[in-house]
């Protein structure tokens, strides 16, 4: 793992497992039966939709391994991925999916 | 023991997505360049598919550490939802349950744990807790033993295979079915615009400036969209 040391990347595991613990015990724990604010739910249910797509959308379009240049094969395997996810509505047929299509775009174009 | 019994049953389907998941975390991983053992730290204190790849996407990156942590960890924000909405169904167990209980909360606990407990409100306390201690180890073992075989296992995979695009795909499939309304598509595609707009932005500080963003989006259309159905009902 370029570049981080073997305690750099102990700490990222021990902070990101103690915070997700944390907030995982947040109200059964400590803050107990009061409910959330309607405005911080709301917040709340958006958080994976937003945070996934701004990771992954500069790496599909500017992937690292092809020097940041648009890659005909991974831009057909990511459309490939949403749109079996879309239709399937099931995470790992999206997964194959895409891999089947990231495999013959590779073969044809690659 | 019977709740138990259900809830192991009732897990097991969910393994069929968890068990590919967890291998290919291992592969990943290991691929990047994580021993076998940070590896494993992943899976056994984070326990958190989506936040654990986001981690390795980070790290292969090269982002700074504590930019790494704050991505990862807002993806896992949901939890905390999780965690309140089950409160009024468990917050009267001991409190070593409850605390148990956080550790195994992941995004398949959870959804058993809601539907079973909504369906059956008649269940006992004691009964809700056994439930989800069956279903548990069904699930995260699974996820803990399978990220170790595709841990070990990686090196079995040729090295012109263009795993750098497995993160990619597996974010985007896990998007896509969540993709249920208008909010959820605004939440991603102003999230994914402004992503792309902050790309020069040093690595990984376009995600904390666009997730927030794209969950503002989502939330500012679920209100309106709620405020026209109010007003169509009069």
């Amino acid at each position: 793992m370029g570049g981080y040391s073997d305690l750099t990347i102990w700490t990222v595991i021990v902070v990101l497992g103690i915070g997700t613990y944390l907030m995982r015990w947040s109200f059964l724990g400590a803050v107990g039966n009061r409910p959330l604010p309607e405005w911080a739910q709301r917040l709340l249910r958006y958080t994976a939709v937003a945070v996934l797509p701004a990771l992954v959308a500069p790496q599909v379009i500017w992937p690292a391994a092809t020097q940041g240049h648009p890659d005909p094969a991974r831009l057909l395997a990511a459309a490939v991925t949403v749109a079996a996810g879309l239709l399937t509505r099931h995470t790992l047929w999206a997964i194959l999916a895409g891999g089947a299509a990231l495999a013959l775009g590779m073969g044809l174009m690659g | 023991m019977r709740s138990a019994c259900m809830g192991a049953l009732q897990a097991l389907p969910f393994l069929l997505v968890l068990v590919p998941f967890a291998l290919l975390f291992g592969v990943v991983a290991t691929a990047s360049g994580l021993k076998v053992a940070q590896t494993m730290g992943f899976s056994v204190l984070v326990l958190a598919g989506a936040s654990q790849f986001s981690a390795l996407q980070l790290l292969n990156d090269h982002a700074p550490v504590l930019i790494v942590l704050a991505s990862s960890l807002a993806i896992n924000l949901r939890m905390a939802m999780y965690s309140a909405s089950l409160t009024p169904w468990l917050g009267r167990a001991p409190a070593w349950q409850r605390a148990v209980i956080a550790y195994v909360l992941i995004d398949q606990t959870y959804g058993l744990a809601i539907q079973r407990f909504e369906r059956q409100p008649q269940l006992s306390v004691t009964q809700r807790v056994a439930y989800v201690f069956g279903a548990s180890p069904v699930l995260c073992l699974p996820w803990i033993a399978s990220t170790y075989v595709g841990a070990t296992a990686g090196s079995l995979i040729p090295a012109h295979w263009p795993l750098d695009f497995a993160v990619p795909i597996t974010f985007l499939a896990m998007i896509a079915p969540m993709l249920r309304t208008l909010a959820h598509l605004a939440a991603a595609g102003v999230s994914v615009a402004a992503a792309l707009a902050m790309a020069g932005l040093p690595s990984g500080t376009g995600v904390l400036l666009a997730g927030p963003l794209g969950m503002a989006a989502g939330a500012l259309v679920e209100t309106w969209q709620g405020r026209r159905t109010a007003r169509a009902r009069g």
